[in-house]
């Protein structure tokens, strides 16, 4: 627990951004499928991995796997130190004030559901309100909705219009003294729309509301600075933004966080058990029980490092312009009509074909070597509120190209061939 | 392109386009829902049974091509069978969309069964293939009312 050596290097992080050279850094990238060169349009599902985080794992299990927190020999000590060191880049990356803010957990979904079992349930009483928005992932109502049954709470949504941005004023009229918590996404799945969670937060606080911001599909598009944004929680998955699966962070205000109960009880989450009484650990370890996924906390600390060397920002330009160029290729497209069109949007496009099912799309699509996404996207509520069983999703990441999108174009073309 | 034109072959595109059987029926003696929570295909079947034979059926909902052609090829074949026939042409049909079965062993008067074949390449698309008739064997078994491929 004591060793919390920091073990990063200052890289000067390179000034331009050079697709290919990013590119052939992600190894899985460079192959074939159905015999066409791949082309990964499913980001916002997962993202594909660059070759220093499948390194620094490898090179967890082949030099340093142990067991963290507890041994005294070298292994234990040499696990810990990465774990550790990895825990405060993340801390750096989104700017948070402690690493004692930044939990552990297997991702987003788990994120959202220890806030809402801990800080919830110790919180909320019969007849509270908790407001979430209507372009919501499952993983954002469901776990509110368990403890809405739970405790008699009231779930409200806050309203969106038909292009997919969230009335702001309705947003600001639900509040009333049983308003207790507030749980909106960053960036939607669906349709892309990036949320001015900044405003919505301001909102909340003028209330005396706390917010838990899911930003699944928002840290790999942007840069997160949790204090500028006054987020009481902040939560985000490693898998999403070129990190392994199985790993994510919640991040929390220390205030809050030190006052909730443990989410789950265990080993490495107390100073001192009896059978009369247990003493939790110091945050973050108390709400961190049993052993972690100590390679995905490494793989995790080794995304930070590769975000850090390319020039993130750049990167995000370099993206921002090839999901433009995507935007107006598909606007492009007869029959074709985009599911979300707000103003601010980053990496997802959403649409539908008319006469043709996604899952049609998709299969053609595949014969291609193009990865989309089909289905309701964990978001059925969204596709209810369009009036649409499902969409095509193409999400792009920082590797895609323009010559990405013209091959995505030239499959919808060919998928409108088969069905015409 | 071969294994996709297996796929989407003639029979399915236009069942896909023009649905036999594709209507709410008035008054069925058996009505149940089929649905696929991970695509969202969803289709209501209709039944009027005469004893143990299949008098009459219908479906409406939405879906992808697959599921849709399967549906409207699956009625207008088990009309008129009775109900261990139906279940007979569902294990021929399962066999050939999971790989087991031989298309050209498929009997004549079924022909347009063979159509699916080509399902057996795509593992994500049997659940497509078979949800029609998952949701026929509910319908004509139990007494459930909704049913699912998962």
């Amino acid at each position: 627990m004591t060793v919390q050596r920091d073990m990063d290097i200052q890289v000067e992080p390179e000034k331009i951004f050079d697709v290919e050279r990013i590119r052939s850094e992600f190894p899985i990238l460079s192959q074939k499928v159905n015999g066409k060169p791949l082309v990964y349009l499913d980001n916002a599902a997962t993202s594909q991995k660059p070759q220093d985080v499948i390194d620094a794992m490898t090179r967890y299990y082949l030099e340093e796997n142990s067991n963290i927190h507890r041994g005294v020999h070298f292994l234990s000590d040499k696990a810990t130190q990465s774990y550790e060191a990895a825990r405060r880049k993340i801390q750096r990356f989104i700017n948070a004030a402690s690493h004692k803010e930044i939990i552990y957990v297997r991702g987003t979904t788990e994120a959202i559901n220890l806030v809402a079992q801990s800080y919830g349930r110790k919180n909320f009483r019969q007849g509270d309100e908790i407001l979430i928005s209507a372009m919501e992932h499952h993983s954002n109502i469901v776990p509110w909705q368990i403890l809405a049954e739970e405790k008699g709470l009231v779930l409200r949504v806050i309203p969106m219009n038909d292009r997919g941005e969230l009335f702001l004023d309705k947003y600001e009229a639900m509040f009333n003294e049983r308003t207790k918590f507030v749980s909106i996404v960053h960036v939607s799945n669906v349709l892309g729309t990036i949320n001015p969670v900044r405003a919505m937060i301001g909102i909340a606080h003028r209330h005396d509301v706390p917010v838990l911001i899911d930003g699944a599909q928002a840290v790999s598009h942007g840069r997160i600075d949790v204090r500028e944004l006054d987020c009481d929680f902040y939560a985000f998955s490693g898998h999403k933004m070129y990190g392994p699966t199985g790993v994510g962070i919640l991040y929390g205000k220390e205030k809050h966080l030190e006052s909730m109960p443990p989410y789950q009880g265990g080993g490495d989450m107390i100073r001192s058990v009896t059978y009369q009484k247990t003493t939790y650990n110091d945050l973050p370890y108390k709400f961190e029980a049993g052993t972690p996924n100590i390679a995905g906390g490494v793989g995790l600390g080794a995304t930070i490092d590769f975000l850090n060397r390319i020039d993130f920002d750049a990167a995000m330009a370099y993206e921002r312009e090839v999901f433009e160029y995507a935007s107006v290729a598909l606007a492009g497209v007869k029959g074709l009509r985009i599911i979300g069109t707000a103003k601010e949007k980053a990496s997802v496009h959403s649409f539908t074909l008319e006469g043709i099912h996604p899952h049609d799309i998709g299969t053609i699509l595949d014969d291609d070597g193009i990865a989309i996404r089909t289905g309701h996207h964990c978001a059925q509520p969204v596709m209810q509120c369009f009036n649409i069983p499902a969409t095509a999703r193409a999400s792009f990441a920082l590797y895609n190209t323009k010559e990405e999108v013209d091959a995505l174009v030239k499959g919808i073309y060919r998928v409108m061939e088969v069905f015409a | 392109m071969s294994a996709l034109r297996e796929l989407y072959q003639e029979v399915i595109l236009d069942h896909n386009k023009s649905p036999r059987n594709f209507r709410r029926m008035e008054h069925p003696d058996r009505k149940v829902e089929g649905y696929n929570p991970l695509c969202g295909d969803h289709y209501t079947i209709f039944l009027k049974m005469d004893g143990d034979v299949i008098a009459d059926i219908s479906f409406d909902g939405a879906g992808c091509a697959i599921s849709k052609a399967s549906a409207s090829v699956m009625s207008s074949i088990v009309k008129g069978k009775t109900k261990k026939e139906a279940e007979e042409v569902f294990e021929r049909f399962h066999e050939l969309v999971t790989g087991g079965g031989d298309p050209s062993a498929v009997p004549e008067k079924f022909g347009r069964l063979a159509a699916f074949s080509g399902v057996s390449e795509f593992p994500a698309r049997v659940k497509c293939a078979s949800l029609a008739w998952h949701t026929l064997r509910a319908a004509l078994e139990t007494n459930e009312h909704r049913v699912s491929t998962e």
